[in-house]
């Protein structure tokens, strides 16, 4: 039963709830398109000693007409698509259910079905785009790793800083799951039988608190990554040789 | 001492409108103290539910300025001066009068949650690690303020499907039970509908015991169902180990 006038409207509420996924649906459509700008566009992603996160690990196929990138990108996109984290924030902004709190949602009353039903149901295998992840990132380390090495010999350029402050962030995303969190202790009932484990759990129990902050920090900055790959690579910028 | 207008629900079953009164301010005052000023002072047929005025009955949830609040929590203070401030009845629920609604479906969902369910020669002991994620639950006042944002339950009405948050935390609470042996995930998944929340957190935002329902209850939960239905790795692994 409705009650009064209350139902009839979007929403009482006064504040601005609508400036959060307005800005959120803003970012992620621009991280969204330039991802997919710089993804199909197969050129400018190495610059000696810096390879693109885009771009790796480094895939120089002859049998593959298409940017490598598309054969990489799947395992972070999927691995962020279903992140526990995302998905509110794309509700939110991109399907309206609900926008805000107490704000009302798009769809028919009766219908709704969630995350019960195809093709919601696919965020189940969360962790499965987890551990693809994992890959990555290993890659990501050894890119990072390979930044310092320059044609003459050791050294440190800002690209280095940037791959290497990239894959920490994506680390601190990555581990800081949900998913992950669930695997390492959370799967649990009896925490005093495995001291390791519980740790190990409390650990990433207080990063997974501020998962959204790793989940921003860790998106903008792997765009801006590439970005600096970019400019140094088709020339624009120089890498400043810091060491 | 200044004045503050607040524009009250008004009505029953049947429907209702807005009527405002105004209501000097005093120090401390919080909005239940508004509407008992408005029970002395104008209307005293003016229905609220209350018990503690302590925040900590759940009794008194109500909609203050389009947000669920408890009206014993939200201090006048807080409003701008001159602001109008609507209070009306949580939405979810069918209105009984004012500002009383009839919750009592949520206490025939909690009859349906399996009870804790020890082994028959259970030890008793538990070490404070195990009953600590517990523990977080049992804050819950039964506010029912998380039930009322749901969008699934209060836009949506699948009332049929989908037991609610503060019924999620139920369930992870017992599931997560260091003595419990009972499994719930076909009762989470197909009873309670797990799968319909797509954890987009407005639980979380108004609870006012500070439960991490979403992060700490119903994603856990979603994983371990996860765990039963959907990772075929897992299922292989407890093959193997004979589970
Ligand atoms: S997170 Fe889930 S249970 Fe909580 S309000 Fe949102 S849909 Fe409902
Ligand atoms: S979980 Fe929080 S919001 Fe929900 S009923 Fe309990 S105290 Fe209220
Ligand atoms: S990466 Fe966000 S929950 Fe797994
Ligand atoms: S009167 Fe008890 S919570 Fe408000």
């Amino acid at each position: 039963m409705a009650n009064g006038t209350a139902s009839k409207a979007l929403t009482m509420r006064k504040d601005m709830w609508w400036v959060e996924p307005l800005i959120t649906g803003v970012v992620l459509g621009a991280f969204g398109i330039y991802s997919t700008w710089r993804a199909l566009s197969n050129q400018f992603y190495y610059t000696e000693p810096y390879l693109s996160p885009f771009y790796s690990p480094l895939l120089l196929l002859d049998w593959w007409p298409l940017s490598p990138a598309i054969l990489i990108l799947w395992a972070p996109l999927g691995f962020r698509a279903t992140c526990y984290y995302y998905r509110k924030a794309y509700y939110r902004a991109y399907f309206f259910s609900p926008p805000g709190c107490a704000v009302k949602p798009v769809g028919k009353r009766g219908s709704y079905t969630g995350e019960s039903s195809f093709p919601f149901i696919l965020q189940n295998i969360h962790r499965f785009f987890l551990y693809a992840s994992i890959v990555i990132l290993l890659f990501l380390w050894i890119d990072s790793y390979e930044a310092f090495f320059f044609h003459d010999g050791m050294g440190v350029g800002v690209g280095t800083i940037v791959l290497t402050a990239n894959a920490f962030l994506l680390t601190m995303y990555s581990f800081s799951c949900h998913s992950f969190r669930h695997l390492m202790g959370g799967n649990l009932d009896v925490f005093s039988k495995c001291p390791t484990r519980f740790r190990l759990w409390g650990a990433i129990s207080v990063q997974n608190e501020v998962h959204m902050k790793w989940a921003w920090t860790s998106l903008v900055f792997v765009a801006l990554t590439d970005l600096y790959v970019f400019l140094v690579a088709n020339g624009t910028i120089t890498d400043l040789r810091l060491i | 001492m200044s004045v503050a207008k607040l524009r009250v629900f008004r009505g029953d079953s049947q429907g209702g409108e807005e009527k405002e009164y105004e209501v000097p301010v005093d120090e401390g005052m919080v909005v239940l103290d508004a509407l008992f000023y408005i029970q002395a002072n104008y209307d005293g047929d003016l229905a609220i539910r209350w018990n503690c005025k302590a925040a900590k009955c759940g009794s008194c949830s109500t909609e203050i300025n389009g947000k669920p609040r408890l009206a014993c929590k939200t201090r006048m203070d807080s409003f701008e001066e001159g602001e109008t401030v609507t209070v009306y009845p949580i939405k979810a629920f069918p209105v009984i009068k004012d500002l009383v609604t009839d919750v009592s479906w949520n206490y025939e969902v909690s009859k349906k949650i399996p009870p804790f369910t020890p082994a028959e020669d259970t030890e008793w002991i538990m070490y404070q690690e195990d009953v600590e994620r517990g523990q977080e639950f049992r804050k819950c006042i039964e506010c029912f303020m998380c039930q009322n944002v749901c969008h699934i339950l209060r836009d949506h009405n699948r009332k049929d499907a989908f037991a609610g948050p503060r019924f999620m935390i139920k369930i992870a609470e017992r599931e997560m039970h260091p003595l419990d042996v009972l499994d719930r995930r076909e009762f989470a998944r197909e009873e309670a509908g797990v799968g319909f929340c797509n954890i987009t957190k407005c639980c979380t935002e108004v609870c006012p015991e500070d439960i991490h329902i979403t992060d700490n209850g119903i994603i856990p939960l979603k994983e371990r169902v996860v765990d039963k239905y959907y990772d075929p790795l897992s299922w292989l692994l407890r093959k193997i180990k004979g589970k």
